[in-house]
């Protein structure tokens, strides 16, 4: 089974996240860099059945320079090998044209059988890329997965909703995002550090995808950002004096912010 | 998972500057052990070591801490949860293996990177970090002096995480003084011993955590020398091949004021008919096998207190800078907010006393990691000998300086958080009460100062310290930038130079080994000193925050620290008698 997995390097979330003045997109040097947790599970994901069965890896990243970093964690977890579109070209580009550039890359990999990714970045949180990966492909998308089994071509997925579980299913090739509650994603190790050094990386620039400067990039995204604003500071809050009936006033917030 | 964000465990950023700007670990990869580690592979180490300590190791340090190790209803050592699973994903990880060689199944990572990446666990939670620390030391020996069967049949399990070693040394009447042990092993027809004997102090002992346990026993074998010449070492299964449980029995569980996590024990050895073990080195050559790696062991104990010192520094620099009282001197208007205390001056001497602390420590356990990497690496025998030598000087300064002062840093962490600071609702208390251990084991401060004065400062006719002078010279060579330091670095060498003649000059042990832990702590100063000047002159002209808290802390160590010395000497210097004549009774 040939697996790929998206993976995308985010700005941290415990630091402080900006956009930048100028063209109004992420200010990549204001905050660390570090892989998205939910891509560790769905590397995790893949692992797994490659465990189970006989399957290969890849590693997919849109990045600059810097996602290596990331790469090199999820080989490190044991990942096969990796391919790194890098172009300044693509830089401002919105998720449909992000999906553009990932399914030409996709298409470098071979067969796919398989392509694993997380539900959300916490950075863009668009949450939209699965779906639009497998409009751009052709093939079917199961999102928010939170069990998956893979097996006679056929991917099964559960996911939980306010409302109960969905079983889902579909024939690969397919595109499955995972949630949160998929797996517990493994520690890289020693051994695992080492070996990643090794793998092959593969790095692309769109003309090697067949695109054009003008499909990608700030030109070629439908969504522009006008302005943003910081957000505001936390007000004051609300204080509620005791006159014997602090519980009864507390418990009435709480209803009132339908938190009991 | 938040590697990459200021951490209250450690300071990366100090890590960096210190393997990388200061002790250049870059060099060391161009020898052959080393030579498949490059920078990414140190720094993913480093992340992972961090990553690793945040999410499984510092969660349940104060649940530990809180429910001390008991035995259940059925015996069974019951610890809290999370240990097992710390443990697994460190020995999944490697990091057992970091520093053993390859070809034994390990990493062979640089001992000062290892090291390092070793600091995060014992500052997130000693107590469970001692489990698998214990087991490396295990393997070191094992591979030292084992025969091929016994690595066979033990390390493997220890690099795995299913098999954990322990040191038992001390007796109930026997601690500092080894030649007095009274555990005997005797020999077999079939090449096995049968130990019997009581083992005080065990510290991973007995638990649930690893299917085996090999307990390194020091023992006297009938019929040997008396006295150190006559120790053995024993290697002592809890679990037999045949899957029968040895006749070891865990006879109590010691109640500590901290490092509550690690279970330590009572242990009889042989209530029955002798608990089956294997000799392991020569016969009568135990101690010299235990101590193989006793530098190792013994700068490993001051990095414990470091990390330690480190954590309980961040963690009251980060409550000073949040937490907001009163206002500036003279600032009376009630109305106008408070400022953070960090503001203080006197919260400011807490913190920079703590920093001035806690990063000489870090830097001074780094440095002699650098040497065991000399002395085991370096492919000139001249300049082998020279890191052993140097090493050898520095191990009791390595051990107890950061083992007073770290703990030092620590009662200054709960002073700066007051009230709070004295509670269990803050850490602070619980890294003071692990740290109070760090003075007493591995060889007490009070053994360390015999072993500076009495036999390191004069072995080889004094070419150790020596050797310690003259590399410190070469600092203050290099400090043109500093010449006040420089010159007050070099006032105080003379000092050690003077004294140590004077002392050793007295005409009568008693007297000579009477101040034995002034001397300590004054030499333990003045290498903190130098070590600060070392870390000024790798700073160089940087212009950043963290240069800037560099040149701070260095400052402070020479306005306040370094005089300390002065009346220290005066006193070693006056061959004092107060302590020999005063009689307890």
């Amino acid at each position: 089974m040939n697996i790929v997995v998206l993976i995308k390097q985010v700005p941290d979330t415990w630091s402080e996240r900006k956009l930048s003045d100028g063209d109004k997109t992420l200010d990549r040097a204001s905050s660390d860099a570090v892989l998205d947790e939910i891509n560790e599970r769905a590397v995790e994901e893949a692992l797994k059945i490659k465990e189970a069965g006989d399957a290969e890896v890849t590693i997919l990243t849109a990045g600059p320079d810097r996602a290596t970093d990331a790469i090199r964690k999820a080989l490190s977890m044991g990942a096969d090998k990796a391919v790194h579109v890098n172009d300044e070209a693509i830089h401002g580009s919105d998720a449909i044209a992000t999906a553009k550039v990932l399914a030409k890359a996709i298409g470098t990999v071979g067969d796919v059988d398989l392509v694993l990714a997380g539900n959300e970045a916490t950075d863009g949180r668009s949450g939209a890329m699965a779906g639009m990966l497998g409009e751009l492909l052709g093939w079917p998308s199961l999102t928010h997965a939170n069990e998956l089994t893979v097996e006679n071509g056929t991917a099964k997925a559960k996911r939980e909703t306010d409302e109960g579980t969905s079983d889902l299913e579909a024939s690969l090739p397919a595109v499955v995002s995972v949630g949160e509650k998929i797996n517990e994603p493994r520690y890289p190790s020693f051994k695992g550090i080492m070996a990643a050094k090794k793998k092959p990386v593969t790095t692309l620039g769109i003309a090697d995808l067949g695109l054009d400067a003008s499909e990608v990039g700030l030109a070629g995204s439908l969504v522009q950002v006008d302005s943003f604003a910081p957000r505001p500071p936390k007000s004051g809050g609300q204080k509620v004096e005791d006159e014997g009936d602090g519980g009864a006033k507390i418990a009435e917030y709480l209803v009132g912010q339908k938190l009991i | 998972m938040m590697v990459g964000v200021t951490s209250r465990i450690l300071d990366r950023a100090d890590l960096d500057f210190l393997l990388h700007d200061w002790l250049r670990v870059g060099d060391l990869l161009d020898r052959a052990p080393f030579a498949e580690h490059d920078r990414e592979t140190i720094d993913a180490v480093l992340d992972l070591a961090e990553q690793i300590a945040t999410e499984r190791f510092e969660p349940h340090n104060r649940a530990a801490d809180l429910a001390e190790p008991h035995q259940g209803p059925d015996g069974k050592v019951v610890l809290v949860d999370g240990v097992q699973e710390a443990i697994r994903a460190f020995a999944e990880a490697g990091f057992i293996a970091a520093s053993v060689p390859a070809e034994h199944g390990g990493t062979g990572l640089p001992f000062t990177v290892a090291r390092a990446a070793l600091a995060w666990f014992q500052a997130a939670n000693i107590g469970t970090a001692s489990y698998p620390f214990l087991t490396t030391a295990a393997v070191n020996l094992l591979l030292a002096h084992g025969t091929p069967e016994q690595i066979e049949a033990w390390v493997p399990g220890m690099l795995d995480g299913t098999t954990s070693g322990t040191m038992c040394l001390s007796e109930p009447q026997a601690g500092s003084s080894l030649a007095d042990i009274t555990t005997r092993a005797e020999p077999q027809d079939d090449g096995s011993y049968r130990v019997v004997g009581t083992k005080m102090w065990i510290s991973g002992g007995e638990h649930e955590l690893t299917d085996n346990i090999v307990h390194l026993v020091l023992a006297k074998i009938p019929g040997g020398p008396a006295g150190v010449k006559g120790i053995s070492l024993i290697a002592v299964p809890r679990m037999l091949d045949d899957g029968t449980r040895n006749d070891v029995v865990l006879a109590g569980i010691n109640h500590k004021m901290g490092y509550r996590g690690t279970v330590n024990t009572l242990l009889n050895f042989g209530e029955r008919d002798g608990a089956v073990g294997w000799l392991v080195g020569a016969e009568h050559g135990g101690l010299a096998a235990m101590f193989h790696m006793m530098n190792e062991a013994r700068v490993g104990v001051g990095m414990g207190a470091t990390a330690l010192g480190v954590t309980g520094y961040l963690h009251s620099l980060e409550y000073a800078t949040t937490r907001t009282q009163g206002r500036a001197v003279g600032g009376r208007d009630v109305s106008t907010p408070m400022i953070p205390i960090a503001r203080h001056a006197d919260v400011r001497r807490m913190l920079l006393a703590q920093k001035s602390y806690a990063e000489a420590g870090m830097a001074l356990g780094l440095y002699c990691s650098r040497l065991v990497d000399e002395k085991d690496t370096h492919p000139d025998d001249g300049s082998r000998a020279e890191a052993a030598l140097l090493l050898d000087v520095l191990t009791p300064i390595a051990k107890s300086w950061p083992s007073q002062w770290c703990l030092a840093a620590n009662d200054l962490a709960i002073q700066v958080l007051g009230g709070s600071g004295y509670t269990r609702d803050f850490p602070v208390e619980q890294f003071y009460r692990d740290n109070r251990l760090n003075p007493i084991h591995e060889g007490t401060h009070g053994i360390q100062a015999i072993d500076l004065l009495g036999r390191k400062a004069v072995m080889r006719g004094g070419a150790g310290l020596e050797l310690l002078l003259t590399t410190i010279r070469r600092t203050i060579e290099r400090a043109g930038e500093h010449p006040e330091y420089a010159a007050a670095l070099e006032a105080a060498l003379v000092r050690i130079e003077k004294t140590t003649a004077t002392l050793h000059a007295a005409g009568d042990p008693d007297v000579t080994l009477a101040n034995a832990s002034v001397y300590l702590e004054a030499v333990g100063h003045v290498v903190a000193a130098w070590i600060w000047l070392e870390q000024l002159v790798a700073v160089g002209t940087r212009d950043d925050a963290f240069a800037a808290g560099k040149r701070s802390a260095a400052r402070f160590f020479y306005r306040f620290e370094l005089p300390r010395t002065g009346p220290w000497f005066d006193l070693l210097d006056s061959l004092d008698t107060t302590t020999l004549e005063w009689d307890p009774s």
